[in-house]
């Protein structure tokens, strides 16, 4: 057992209101500066959706990933063989137009105008060569457009879908959809580090954060195609691929990632997991039906006292065991078994972890009360909210197994396609909130409390303990990090404030490009 | 006219080189060790990638077949003196880099047609951009010329080139031979000179920086602060450094 520490976030997407603070925290902090306009280490897309880039998760064209044959894992569009022969010229990249051509706005016309007749316009202009251009995407540019063609259509995670299923899906009075904040997934098995030719990727040992070295990095571009979340960017001004650094100058400091702390609706926990780095490989090469579990055990328990003896063995700190003890993640992951990892399949064990939204699936009957829907006025498409949003518990599960939106899709991302892993999470979900309904309204019959709570396999203590760290949680109990010892992180001594606008921290001038 | 023909030479053949390999070695490592964070293959993929690929690949291909070639002829030229014996052999050798050569050649323009009429890649292109690849066209213009007008280069080169370059790494310059060859061929070798002297100012750096360990090294790699295992023994708190990762 080799015991390792990995800080790990969960998001609980039914609390996610898709304000984009974190991602706007995100850039103001580590990607406002020049060949880096376009890169949101964090950012939030509407599902169903394209994403940013556009149809990141259709691996088919960005061969992100690993792949398994023949029992063993490759990288799909990277590696050895791969990533050397294509050094010259890496067919799979995608160009700054998969992302979207960084902009701004010419204010100052409207401003130094002379009188016309006409009121003056401040003209788009492109961040990259200066001109004039029309603006055709933004990074969150399908940003609501659930049902639309251009965008929510063509989303990968529908592949699966019958095209009945879609259509219902898509159908505008049934029509949902729901936010998905990404960052970096600091992975446990990550493509990038494996891509890299010349080894300027690596994860940190104590916390797992994946960091690229800036001075290493020669521009081989490999990363961006091995990434599957697209989540390494190449700096085209600098020549230098950049990424999400899960903030680590704050969390040495104990302070939270930027898009954590700057979230309004307190969606994001970050807590320590334990893990055992020895099954890294076979957890990565599971068969598909067996991704989601293999890596969620080697989550190890942190009370157990021969994971502490181990962990101690391999030099964590008390202070990080003792997090780990205390984690959000932990909870929400192993012991309410309420997250997910985003795009298992993938096979880089993400290490953030999603709590399936439970809104948009219960917001529906479905079929069953066709009656009710009759009732609507067929022009002006009027109805009273009584059938579409059913919250009677008449019958306990049926508006998971009847969504409109389909368990599938929820699979697709969050489950290698398994719904049953989905509905579980979901089942649990939906009991918490009639254990609270019961609690605070009281106008549920005791037994039926006692089914939802029992088909959950939820104890109600424990439905009482996820009630109130989801809706209850003070900071301190949605972050739980031990700062970084000072013997550890050396770069605790230098001063953040002499390197903004540059780098990073391990040396300080201004990233200027190359000769 | 003999005196000025002889100082040209001199200065050509035998301070040039010198000033080029010293300019070189010392700017290379001094710009790898205080500024690595310079040191990169600048790629430009990322902006524009579909013309990218009739530039890039044939001119890597053919400047790495014809460079090893050279560099085969100066290290080995008895073995490419027996290689060129057989006349059927020597054609394919020559063919062949007249091939690569073509093929750098196209790969060279289709380079230079980009970075000019792309106005993204117009924009992350230095002045030394411009100067490195129109010193490269020069020079395999120029290569080709040489080939195709003087046969049979790499016989020649092996028994005349590559004792003079032998004499230049010797520190015993001895540029008899290599005086009387014509303009063009000595411009050739100028021209080489130029190139290697200015390495270190371009973006030619990453060559120097071939990501060849990746063949052997693990897949993952993870870095600690301190080794976990050493830091706990008693004698290493005084020996143990940092890993060098920033």
């Amino acid at each position: 057992m080799d015991v390792r520490s990995q800080i790990s976030m969960v998001f609980h997407l039914d609390k996610c209101i898709g304000c984009h603070t974190c991602s706007v925290a995100c850039k103001n902090i580590w990607t406002d500066r020049k060949g880096v306009e376009y890169q949101w280490w964090n950012n939030v897309e509407t599902k169903p959706g394209t994403g940013y880039p556009t149809k990141w998760e259709d691996q088919d064209i960005y061969k992100g990933g690993w792949e398994k044959n023949n029992g063993t894992i490759n990288l799909k569009g990277a590696g050895k063989k791969k990533g050397l022969l294509n050094i010259f010229h890496n067919p799979h990249l995608p160009v700054i137009d998969d992302y979207y051509e960084p902009f701004t706005y010419k204010y100052l016309d409207l401003i130094e105008s002379p009188e016309m007749d006409d009121q003056p316009t401040a003209r788009p202009v492109s961040l990259i060569t200066g001109k004039p251009i029309d603006i055709k995407m933004g990074p969150n540019w399908d940003d609501d457009l659930s049902g639309t063609p251009d965008f929510a259509r063509k989303d990968p995670n529908l592949q699966d879908l019958s095209p009945a299923e879609q259509e219902a899906m898509f159908q505008l009075e049934r029509m949902a959809f729901f936010y998905l904040p990404r960052i970096c997934n600091h992975c446990l098995n990550p493509a990038c580090v494996a891509s890299c030719p010349s080894g300027a990727i690596y994860k940190r040992g104590e916390d797992g954060i994946v960091l690229i070295n800036q001075q290493v990095c020669r521009a081989w571009r490999m990363c961006v195609t091995a990434c599957p979340y697209k989540k390494s960017y190449y700096n085209w001004h600098t020549g230098k691929s950049e990424k999400c650094i899960l903030c680590y100058p704050r969390l040495e400091a104990g302070h939270a990632p930027a898009c954590m702390h700057s979230c309004v609706g307190r969606i994001r926990y970050l807590g320590v997991v334990l893990y055992d780095a020895d099954q890294i490989e076979n957890a990565a090469s599971a068969d598909e039906s067996k991704v989601v579990d293999s890596q969620l055990d080697m989550l190890l328990d942190p009370f157990d006292p021969k994971v502490i003896q181990a962990a101690k063995e391999n030099g964590v700190p008390d202070s990080t065991i003792k997090a780990a003890q205390q984690s959000p993640t932990y909870k929400f992951v192993k012991e309410w078994g309420l997250a997910l990892p985003l795009h298992p399949e993938f096979r880089t064990l993400p290490m953030l972890f999603y709590v399936p939204p439970l809104l948009p699936v219960m917001a529906s009957l479905g079929k069953q009360n066709t009656s009710q829907a009759e009732k609507m006025d067929p022009i002006a498409k009027v109805w009273n909210d009584d059938w579409l949003y059913d919250t009677s518990t008449e019958d306990l599960w049926g508006t998971i197994d009847q969504a409109r939106f389909p368990l599938k899709y929820m699979a697709n991302l969050f489950a290698a396609g398994d719904e049953e892993k989905v509905k579980i999470v979901l089942k649990k979900l939906m009991a918490v909130r009639i254990h609270r309904r019961n609690v605070t309204v009281g106008d549920i019959a005791p037994e039926k409390v006692e089914a939802a709570l029992k088909g959950a396999d939820l104890e109600a203590e424990v439905a009482e303990e996820i009630y109130k760290l989801t809706s209850l949680a003070k900071f301190d109990q949605r972050f739980v990090i031990p700062p970084a010892h000072r013997e550890q992180a050396l770069e605790m001594l230098e001063f953040t404030g002499d390197t903004k606008g540059s780098t990073g921290f391990g040396f300080k001038e201004k990233p200027e490009r190359g000769l | 006219m003999d005196n000025l023909f002889n100082a040209l030479n001199n200065f050509f053949l035998i301070a040039l080189p010198y000033i080029a390999l010293f300019v070189f070695v010392i700017g290379s490592i001094w710009r790898y060790r205080s500024n690595g964070f310079k040191f990169s293959s600048l790629s430009s993929q990322f902006l524009e990638g579909r013309q990218l690929f009739w530039g890039s690949v044939p001119f890597h291909m053919g400047i790495l077949f014809l460079f090893f070639g050279h560099l085969i002829a100066f290290l080995i030229p008895s073995g490419v003196l027996a290689w060129n014996a057989h006349p059927a052999r020597l054609i394919v050798l020559e063919v062949t880099a007249f091939i690569f050569a073509i093929a750098l050649l196209i790969g060279l323009v289709n380079l230079l047609y980009r970075r000019i009429t792309n106005p993204r890649i117009a924009i992350v292109t230095s002045k030394m951009d411009y100067a490195i690849i129109v010193l490269l066209l020069v020079q395999v213009f120029n290569g080709i010329w040489v080939a195709y007008n003087f046969r049979w280069g790499s016989s020649w080169f092996s028994s005349v080139l590559s004792p003079y370059l032998w004499s230049i790494f010797a520190l015993q310059p001895d540029t008899s031979a290599v005086a009387s060859l014509p303009w063009v061929v000595k411009s050739h070798i100028v021209a080489a000179y130029l190139i290697v002297l200015l390495i270190p100012f371009s973006r030619l750096v990453h060559f120097l920086v071939p990501p060849i360990d990746y063949i052997w090294r693990p897949y993952q790699r993870v870095i600690w602060y301190w080794n976990k295992k050493e830091i706990r023994k008693a004698h290493t708190p005084w020996s143990l450094k940092r890993p060098k990762n920033n």
